[in-house]
């Protein structure tokens, strides 16, 4: 079974740690990513940019292009694309593509700071 | 790296919100302190052993109320202050506000926090000052190392603006739409003087200079949580980080300023740069520029460029004078100036900025960019006068020692030739 470990935590605070604070908790996490790696059970990391990035197509007979991240609760994260994209522009493009005008639901369109694709899933 | 450590980023980050809501309550802005100070004490002894809870800023602000109320009545009846184990409901704190805190309210809060910071009386170094000592919680101490003054001096900087802007009359309603406009702008022209405070190293030590950039930049994207959809708050959140991402490569080791052209790209901070791109990117669908959104554009084409060489100069040309026709100055012509001698050439930069001269007589890079043209024309006795007047206007020893290189280059070709 693949699982997905999804991160969550006040980026207020994470933002406001010292540069060794972030770098300890980055260690830490490397060194479980290398095991997992060597185990061959590690697929792609991500870190996200901060929710001030994002941009949301929400759905709707008009779907509307917003500034910030999807902020309501009575939906739940169901999946993620990974796209490379030459703009947002192509990237809000890309997520009008994905929309399906029977179901409801949004897409977050949140840049990536960092991506690793993974050493492969044995 | 201690369990203090990270409760001290904890409530450093709640800071903003929490005093905001407790002037609210309190109107006085010494209450709302020494009450957010006192919620700060009891979250270091609650929070190790109950771990922090889920909502730090709500809880800061319930305890903070408390503890201000009973101040409060202290101060009428001389009744002592309740003891933690007394105030039954610091455990509920969070349920009970976290209702109440609703996200409007809570971004007025914090506008009104900066905004006081902002007062037109106040000149610009201590609308800075007040703003990291009230809104950052920075201490008099490392303040006043940041403007190199003494702690006494600083001390009695932010307590004369403290009493300026008690005596100003603060709004407490929820502001208009104009009067949040200008609110914003003021408190965006604020974090912008504080991140040049840090970037052009008019005092104190390399590493304070970095941490005054790196507030201004956790300021400005806290502003722009509280307004996602403000086109010129992207642009200066994104005009930010990318000349923030240079840092690592404006200095040389000895502390030498290494000019744009010159700086080795590969130390350029390549995902704060990924960021203000994103920035620019969301700002420029909603065609409202701006100063802020230009000036990040020009950042973001010099960002682009992968070698001095490939810089798109026609790009920045035109940006800057669309800038120019928003927010007309003589500091703007002079940047452009620079653009045009790429493009075509010194003699066409000079004349540019021929008029220039009065509005900028006091201006140190006013003489280094004439300095420069003038050099590249071969007028090298002129060029003498204008780094001669550069180096008595610079601010710091390596704007002066930089401008003393190109002198000595002169005097070499002097001897060469």
């Amino acid at each position: 079974m693949l699982y997905a470990i999804l991160c969550y935590d006040d980026e207020a605070v994470v933002e406001s740690w010292s540069p060794e604070q972030d770098a300890a908790v980055l260690a830490k996490r490397g060194r479980v990513q290398e095991k997992l790696a060597a185990q061959g059970r590690l697929g792609p990391v991500v870190r996200l940019m901060p929710t001030t990035a994002a941009t949301t197509l929400r759905s709707g007979r008009e779907p509307m292009v917003i500034d910030g991240p999807f902020a309501e609760t009575k939906e739940q994260l169901l999946g993620l694309y990974v796209v490379e994209c030459a703009s947002l522009e192509q990237a809000i493009a890309t997520a009008r593509e994905l929309k399906s005008d029977e179901a409801g639901g949004s897409f977050e369109i949140r840049p990536l700071r960092l991506f690793r694709p993974g050493s492969g899933i044995a | 790296m201690s369990c203090l450590d990270w409760i001290g980023v904890a409530l450093a980050s709640a800071r903003p919100q929490a005093v905001g809501a407790l002037l609210r309550y309190f109107r006085d802005l010494d209450r709302a302190e020494e009450a957010f100070q006192e919620a700060c004490l009891r979250a270091l002894r609650h929070w190790p052993q109950n771990g922090p809870p889920r909502d730090p800023a709500a809880w800061l602000i319930f305890v903070g109320r408390n503890v201000g109320l009973d101040a409060v009545r202290r101060e009428r009846k001389q009744e002592a202050l309740p003891a933690d184990e007394l105030l039954s409901d610091l455990d509920d704190a969070e349920a009970v506000v976290v209702e109440r805190l609703d996200g409007e309210r809570y971004r007025d809060d914090v506008l009104r926090l900066l905004f006081i910071c902002c007062h037109p009386e106040l000149p610009s170094t201590q609308q800075i000052a007040l703003a990291l000592r009230i809104v950052s919680g920075l201490s008099v101490k490392e303040i006043a190392r940041a403007f190199l003054v003494s702690e006494s001096a600083m001390e009695q900087r932010i307590t004369r603006a403290k009493s300026r802007i008690a005596k100003a009359e603060i709004a407490f309603e929820a502001p208009g739409a104009v009067e949040l406009a200008e609110r914003l702008a003021a408190v965006a022209a604020m974090i912008y003087l504080l991140f040049n405070e840090g970037y052009s190293a008019s005092g104190g030590t390399a590493q304070i200079r970095l941490a005054l950039c790196q507030e201004a930049i956790r300021l400005a994207r806290l502003l722009l949580r509280l307004f996602p959809a403000e086109p010129e708050i992207m642009g200066l959140a994104a005009l930010l980080l990318l000349q923030h991402a240079r840092a690592p490569a404006r200095l040389d080791a000895e502390g030498g300023i290494v000019l744009l052209d010159d700086q080795d790209r590969g130390l350029w901070n390549a995902e704060l740069i990924a960021e203000g791109h994103a920035l620019v990117d969301k700002a420029l669908r909603h065609r409202r520029p701006g100063p802020y959104q230009i000036q990040a554009a020009i950042a973001g084409v010099h960002a682009h460029a992968a070698r001095a060489e490939d810089t798109d100069w026609a790009e920045i040309d035109q940006l800057y004078a669309l800038l120019e026709r928003l927010q007309p100055s003589p500091v703007v012509t002079l940047n452009r100036a620079v653009a045009v001698a790429k493009r075509q050439g010194a003699a066409a930069a000079l004349a540019m900025i021929e008029p220039l001269a009065a509005p900028l007589a006091g201006y140190f890079h006013f003489f280094g960019v004439k300095g420069a043209l003038l050099m590249q024309l071969g007028r090298d006795g002129e060029a003498r006068i204008a780094f001669d007047r550069a180096i008595a206007l610079a601010h710091t020893p390596a704007e002066a020692a930089h401008i003393r290189q190109h002198l000595d280059r002169l005097a070499e070709q002097h001897r060469g030739g």
